[in-house]
C-alpha cells in the first residue's frame, strides 16, 4: 500500500465519517441504540482491517460497505427471532394503497402539483417532515425500501435476502412510495403556498 | 388497451427497479399522455429517490 494511503486512515479520519454511518444505519434498523451498535462494530472492524482498504474507493463507501454487511447480518439474526411480517400486517399494508384508489383504478383524489420540489431540499423543516414520514412506513416496507433506496440493493439481491418473491417486492415497493408520497402530501406539501 | 392508473402507479415504481419491456414501457407511454394525474406522480416518485439519497448523504 502506498504510504500517502496508509496515512490517510487514521482512526481520526475513520472517526469523522460517524455521523454518516449513523445516519445510514439509523435509516435501516430504525432504532438509536441498534444504529449505534451497528456503526460501532463498523468502526472497529475498519481499525482492525485498515491495511485491506485498498484506496480504489473513498474511506466513506469503504466503511458503507462494511456496515452494509453488520446491517444485513443484524437482520437475519433478528428474523430468527421474530418473524418480520404477519398476514395481518400485509392485509393492513395493501389496504393503505387501496384506498387511493376508486374501484375502476382511478386515483381517488387528484395528485397535487409539488411544483419545483427541490426547493424543499433546503428547507430544514423539509427534513424534519421527511425523517418523520419515513418512520411511519410500516416495517418490513420500509425495511425493503431502504434496502433499495439508501443500500442501493437490486430487487434480486433483496428478495433473496429476505426470501420473498421479485414480485411481491416490486408491491412493497410501490406502497412504500405511495405511502411516502402520501404522508410528504399531507405533512409537507399541503401546508406549502402554491 | 388503456391502463388504470393503479396499474400505472405500479409500472411508474417498477420502472425504478428494474428496465421495463417494450410492452410494458408502451402501455405507460400511452398513459401517461392521457393522463395528468399520474404524470405527476411520476415527478413525485422521482423526488422520493433524490430525497431520500440526499437524505441519508447529509440533506
Amino acid at each position: 500500500m502506498p504510504p500517502d494511503i496508509e496515512s490517510s486512515i487514521t482512526p481520526g479520519a475513520i472517526e469523522d465519517e460517524r455521523g454518516y454511518l449513523l445516519r445510514y444505519a439509523l435509516l435501516q434498523l430504525r432504532n438509536p441504540a441498534q444504529a449505534e451498535d451497528a456503526v460501532q462494530e463498523t468502526l472497529l472492524a475498519a481499525l482492525e482491517g485498515r491495511e485491506r482498504f485498498s484506496g480504489r474507493s473513498s474511506l466513506r463507501t469503504w466503511l458503507t460497505g462494511i456496515l452494509k454487511h453488520k446491517i444485513i447480518d443484524h437482520h437475519r439474526r433478528s428474523g430468527r427471532e421474530r418473524p418480520l411480517v404477519s398476514a395481518d400486517d400485509d392485509r393492513a399494508e395493501a389496504d393503505i394503497v387501496d384506498a387511493l384508489f376508486a374501484d375502476d383504478g382511478h386515483w381517488r383524489e387528484f395528485p397535487a402539483d409539488w411544483g419545483s420540489p427541490a426547493t424543499a431540499l433546503e428547507n430544514s423543516r423539509f427534513w424534519k417532515a421527511f425523517e418523520l414520514c419515513l418512520q411511519r412506513l410500516p416495517e418490513r416496507t420500509a425495511r425493503v425500501f431502504t434496502m433499495r433506496e439508501v443500500m442501493e440493493m437490486s430487487t434480486d439481491d433483496i428478495c433473496q435476502e429476505l426470501d420473498i418473491t421479485t414480485t411481491n417486492c416490486w408491491v412493497m415497493l410501490h406502497r412504500a412510495r405511495l405511502t411516502l408520497r402520501e404522508c410528504l402530501q399531507l405533512t409537507w406539501f399541503d401546508g406549502q403556498p402554491s | 388497451m388503456i391502463s388504470s392508473c393503479k396499474q400505472t402507479s405500479l409500472l411508474l415504481s417498477q420502472a425504478q427497479d428494474r428496465p421495463l419491456g417494450f410492452a410494458d414501457r408502451l402501455r405507460l407511454r400511452v398513459h401517461l399522455v392521457i393522463c395528468e394525474r399520474c404524470r405527476r406522480v411520476s415527478t413525485h416518485f422521482a423526488f422520493l429517490r433524490t430525497a431520500v439519497q440526499r437524505y441519508r448523504d447529509g440533506g
